[in-house]
């Protein structure tokens, strides 16, 4: 299907699609505990965290520090554990990430990838903290594969959110 | 040129306070979240009340995918099948001379326990089910095991009933919403079903671990009783859970206790049953020596 000509210059992107497209993608990821499957193991990368560091280590103004506590409720709702508990360590990261903003004047791809790794392994250890705290009872070790993997797919969505914000400008 | 900071954003008072306050709203939103995830330490049901509301608005979607995803996974384990298929297949070889005897000695034993029973006049009370419903989702990335059930109070579900499938335990209800529930799988690590071995009758407790598998402790102090192959029912032991439900096979024999398999995997089921509450006579009152009023 051709695509229809639209010129680029003179024209302004569309405000809701600025802000909406990265909110959207990471709901969206937040959405996958609805998927149809029965996981016996934390296994399950956490789609919206992935979703919302890599818009933050690749976009660094696109949202304010703040942005991580209605998200994180977001997927709070959805991802069983307590209410609070990715608010929480979402808007932790935020703030690492802020640190780390402010101490590197560039970053490079594998930087960004060790940083989101470390945030990543954080949180996930976060959460399993806060979720033996309020009535579970897991072997840390158990999450280290849920780590691995979840490292793993940190370039899949920075690809995915460098696509999204090609689009997102262009709408 | 370093590229500009967003967090400088120059000499304009405006912007200044403006990210100011942000930095405020996300610090005290933070430890209120924090606060907010440590209370479901003391009030998990009214954490569990809002995620089941939000349960109750996906459910048709997950729903829908679900017969989809279940046919993929049968395929998945059909072609894994085909691997070390021939040392298997003599094992099962093995394994059915041995259990033909035993099938015909239980043949035996059940119209024995026919008999006997007609002697003494039992009447045999079946769980009556509350509801059968499927499995529809679970939280895959969190550490605890819950699992969405697709029936909730319209189908008469409560809040502790006991869920199961043919072949095994599968947990229990902990929220009970309109349409769906929440169920906690047995495998989560804050679930804790008594069971006893099918053997003899050893008791135990059997605590899920969070990867998928159980650990059976026995209760009595010393070394650790049970073997690989073991098969351990629930107790009944406590309420709750009914007696005689199927909940594990060992599977590795350590020093603590015994690690098991569930013999009901949730991936796989195509339907849960929810049965009531089991409730154990209460020990009979004592006898006051005085009595009040």
């Amino acid at each position: 299907m051709a695509r229809r000509y639209r010129p680029s210059l003179e024209r302004a992107p569309s405000a809701l699609a600025l802000i909406g497209i990265p909110a959207a993608s990471v709901m969206l990821g937040s959405m996958a505990p609805i998927l149809p499957m029965i996981a016996t193991a934390p296994i399950l990368p956490p789609l919206g965290l992935l979703m919302l560091l890599a818009w933050r280590l690749l976009v660094r103004e696109l949202w304010p520090v703040w942005a991580a506590l209605p998200l994180g409720l977001f997927d709070d709702l959805l991802s069983g554990q307590p209410l609070g508990s990715s608010a929480f360590l979402w808007t932790l990261s935020f703030f690492i990430i802020d640190l780390f903003d402010r101490r590197m004047m560039w970053r490079d791809y594998k930087q960004d990838w060790m940083i989101g790794a470390s945030l990543l392994a954080t949180t996930l250890f976060g959460g399993l903290l806060i979720a033996n705290f309020t009535g579970g009872a897991t072997n840390p070790l158990y999450v280290v594969p849920q780590i691995v993997v979840t490292c793993l797919c940190l370039p899949f969505a920075l690809r995915l959110c460098s696509s999204l914000d090609r689009l997102r400008w262009s709408l | 040129m370093a590229p500009p900071s967003p967090r400088r954003p120059g000499f304009s008072r405006r912007a200044q306070y403006g990210i100011f306050a942000g930095y405020v709203i996300a610090v005290a939103g933070a430890g209120l979240a924090l606060l907010l995830a440590l209370t479901a330490r003391f009030d998990p049901q009214g954490h569990a009340a809002m995620q089941g509301f939000i349960n109750d608005i996906t459910a048709p979607l997950s729903s829908a995918g679900r017969a989809v995803v279940a046919g993929g996974s049968n395929a998945f384990s059909n072609v894994s099948a085909y691997f070390d298929a021939a040392s298997k297949n003599k094992m099962m070889e093995t394994e059915q001379k041995k259990s033909r005897l035993r099938l015909i000695q239980a043949d035996l034993d059940a119209l024995e326990n026919k008999r006997l029973k007609r002697l003494l006049g039992i009447v045999e009370t079946e769980g009556k089910a509350v509801a059968t419903a499927r499995l529809i989702g679970s939280t895959g990335s969190s550490s605890r095991r819950y699992a969405t059930l697709a029936a909730g109070r319209n189908a008469g579900i409560l809040g502790g009933q006991p869920v199961r499938a043919l072949e095994g335990l599968v947990g229990r209800i902990v929220y009970a919403g309109r349409s769906t529930s929440r169920v906690l799988l047995i495998v989560d690590g804050g679930n804790i079903v008594p069971v006893k071995r099918v053997k003899d009758n050893v008791p135990a407790l059997a605590i899920g671990i969070g990867d998928g598998r159980l650990e059976m402790r026995a209760l009595a102090a010393g070394s650790n009783p049970f073997r690989v192959g073991d098969i351990f029912v629930t107790s009944g032991s406590g309420g709750i859970y009914p007696p005689g439900i199927p909940v594990a096979v060992g599977v590795i024999h350590t020093r603590e206790g015994t690690i098991g398999r569930p013999l009901a995997d949730p991936a796989r089921l195509d339907f849960a049953i929810v049965e009531p509450v089991f409730v154990t006579a209460p020990p009979a009152e004592p006898a006051s020596a005085d009595p009040v009023e």
